[in-house]
């Protein structure tokens, strides 16, 4: 078999045992924790007996708690594979899935250009930074001070600084109020004018990680030996760097998978302060208002998302490393 | 390596002692901090009345350095708010020095928790090899990419009550893959040295070796782990906090943040509110990442630059 072959049947059976893994805890964690979640689920409509009639024998069912236990997991199975993840409590009677659908979008508008932006930004300003000694001095602690931010305080710096300081930008929302989506020019400026903060606090963040990163791994490489041997043969300075830049290159590739998991939760907070209606802000609202069922959902859009970008970053690595294919082949003999 | 000789060229370098330097001032505003305000750990002024305390709110949204008077019952008692206070009439000062204290707590026993269970899982996986190699490693890339906070999140959105106990728990139990990998790593590296063998073939035991062959060996890497994953373990404490999930009862620097958000402290104006308690976090933990990159220098001759 050939090595990329292996490489990618390894690669899929360890994230098919990892969204079966995910979807367990999902359906597990209500279910092993103390009390009666149908109780707190009610309490909410206790003004509301129609309703509270009606939802009981809902959640009984949604739950099918008076089943044994293996036949509610086959079920929550089945009903995750249909895309139904129940109605929300909070947006009732709104079903889970169509609120996640309306926030997703917004969710990858902001995570897509910060990840790809920040990665190219940061990997340029650290390798400068890993050259250039002097400068070196002075980017080094801010590319720290950048990382060492959590996501939701930067963007409460930048709200202070932009919009209440310097009054740039506007404070909360993806458009305004007056304004009705649609694929018009006046509303993408709207939608651009309200993007740019939320955006900005990913990727600075971001870029911090990355910038450091790509500085340890250029001192590194500048230092070894195959970097020596050229400089002996007298290669110019641009064919040196050209060299360390590609090998310091694939750890930060790899370095995309933990990376993400962060941004991903860093989206989540920053959506919060600038009252952004993406999935942070909707699993904000789930966890506020006791949602559950909403918070499932944001639970597994969240997982989808992040098991799917990182199945695409290891097909990226196996095509950019050689390595990884031949390893691969090695092993099987 | 001595351990004398290590501190010896650690204490020539910049970074780490400016890492030093930055992470003791911030323990010692932890530790001694509370003891410089009259507030409490939520920003209001005790009153003793009898064997009961009555926490008592100040003046609200004073600016920093700003002076107050509190009436109690024995007399009106002169305050000052050295970073003012929030819409609530409670001492910010006083919120963020106890906040750094849990921050401190949650860094210690989350990041000591995680940095234990990575290297024991990194190290039994990297010397057992084979059949546990494989399993626990599957496990690792398993809660690699599962993203910790959405993991975080589903298990404290359904406790009802929290302490900082608990979340460090959490945060232990959720943060250790990485390291668990790069220990992994490392023992690979070490158990096909010499001495390794030699001490296999003299019949010691699997933990002897692992103990006291393979361990002294690699106390400077498991040290720079703890040290990341302390800072690790606080900005996901703040994170958890700043949505809701944090301790129930009390204060933190993430909850602070969070009510400053909540109660528009940014267009109000109030920025002694929403930029400090964020801010002493970010310096804490740009420090903890100097002193890495120091011993980082230390232990790895090649990242030296000439001159430091």
């Amino acid at each position: 078999m050939s090595g990329i072959k292996r490489y990618l049947i390894r690669k899929t059976l360890i994230y098919t045992l990892t969204f079966f893994l995910a979807v367990t805890i999902d359906f597990i964690i209500p279910r092993m924790m103390p009390g009666d979640p149908i109780g707190v689920l009610l309490s909410r409509f206790a003004t509301l007996p129609e309703a509270t009639k009606y939802l009981h024998g809902y959640f009984v069912q949604a739950f099918g708690l008076n089943k044994p236990l293996w036949e509610q997991y086959l079920s929550f199975w089945n009903a995750v594979l249909h895309g139904d993840l129940g109605v929300s409590i909070y947006y009732y009677p709104k079903p889970v899935t169509e609120i996640l659908k309306a926030a997703i979008p917004y969710d990858l508008a902001l995570l897509f250009p910060a990840l790809v932006a920040s990665w190219f930004v940061g990997n340029w300003l650290g390798a400068i930074a890993g050259k250039n000694r002097k400068l070196d001095s002075y980017l080094m602690p801010v590319f720290y001070f950048l990382q060492a931010s959590p996501y939701f305080w930067f963007a409460i710096l930048l709200s202070y600084l932009f919009t209440f300081k310097l009054g740039w930008f506007p404070i909360s929302g993806a458009y305004s109020y007056g304004i009705i989506p649609s694929l018009s020019w006046e509303f993408i400026k709207d939608y651009l004018y309200h993007w740019i903060l939320p955006f900005l606090s990913l990727f600075m963040v971001q870029l911090g990680g990355w910038a450091i990163g790509m500085r340890n791994m250029i001192i590194y490489e500048v230092e070894a030996d195959y970097i020596r041997y050229l400089e002996a043969l007298g290669a110019s300075e641009r064919t040196l760097m050209k060299h360390a830049f590609k090998n310091a290159m694939l750890p930060q590739v790899t370095g995309l998978a933990i990376q993400l998991g962060l941004l991903v939760a860093g989206n989540v907070t920053v959506q919060i302060v600038f009252s952004y209606p993406g999935i942070g802000y909707v699993l904000m609202q789930g966890i506020m208002n006791q949602d559950y069922f909403l918070i499932q959902g944001a639970f597994l859009v969240i997982i989808l998302t992040v098991l799917i970008a990182n199945f695409t970053i290891d097909l990226l690595y196996a095509l950019i490393d050689p390595r990884v294919r031949t390893s691969y082949t090695e092993e099987g003999g | 390596m001595s351990l004398k000789r290590t501190l010896r060229i650690a204490l020539k370098n910049s970074k780490f002692k400016v890492g030093i330097a930055i992470v003791t001032i911030m323990a010692i505003f932890a530790l001694l901090g509370p003891l410089t305000t009259p507030f409490d750990n939520m920003g209001y002024y005790p009153i003793k009345f009898g064997s009961t305390t009555f926490p008592k709110p100040t003046t609200p949204s004073l600016p920093p350095m700003s002076q107050d008077t509190v009436y109690g019952p024995s007399g009106v008692v002169n305050v000052t708010h050295y970073l003012g206070t929030d819409s609530f009439g409670r001492d910010i000062y006083a919120q963020l020095t106890y906040g750094m204290r849990s921050s401190f707590f949650i860094g210690i026993v989350a990041g000591g928790l995680a940095t234990l269970l990575g290297l024991l899982i990194g190290f039994v996986a990297g010397y057992k090899g084979g059949w546990t190699d494989e399993s626990l490693m599957i496990l690792t890339n398993i809660m690699l990419v599962i993203p910790t906070m959405a993991l975080l999140i589903i298990i404290a959105a359904y406790l009802p009550y929290r302490g900082t106990g608990i979340e460090s728990l959490i945060i232990g139990l959720t943060a250790w893959p990485w390291a668990a990998r790069a220990v992994r790593a490392q023992t690979l590296s070490l158990k096909n040295r010499e001495f390794v063998n030699l001490a296999r073939l003299s019949g010691l035991s699997d933990l002897r070796i692992i103990f006291d062959q393979i361990m002294p060996n690699m106390v400077s890497y498991v040290f720079m782990v703890f040290i990341l994953q302390f800072g690790g373990s606080i900005l996901a404490a703040v994170g958890l906090d700043f949505i809701g999930l944090g301790p129930t009862r009390g204060m933190s620097l993430g909850i602070m943040l969070q009510q400053a958000v909540l109660w528009n402290a940014v267009t109000l104006g109030y920025w002694w509110w929403a930029i400090p308690p964020g801010l002493v976090i970010a310096i804490l933990i740009t420090g903890l990442y100097f002193i890495n990159t120091g011993l980082d220098e230390v232990f790895n001759p090649r990242l030296r630059r000439g001159g430091e």
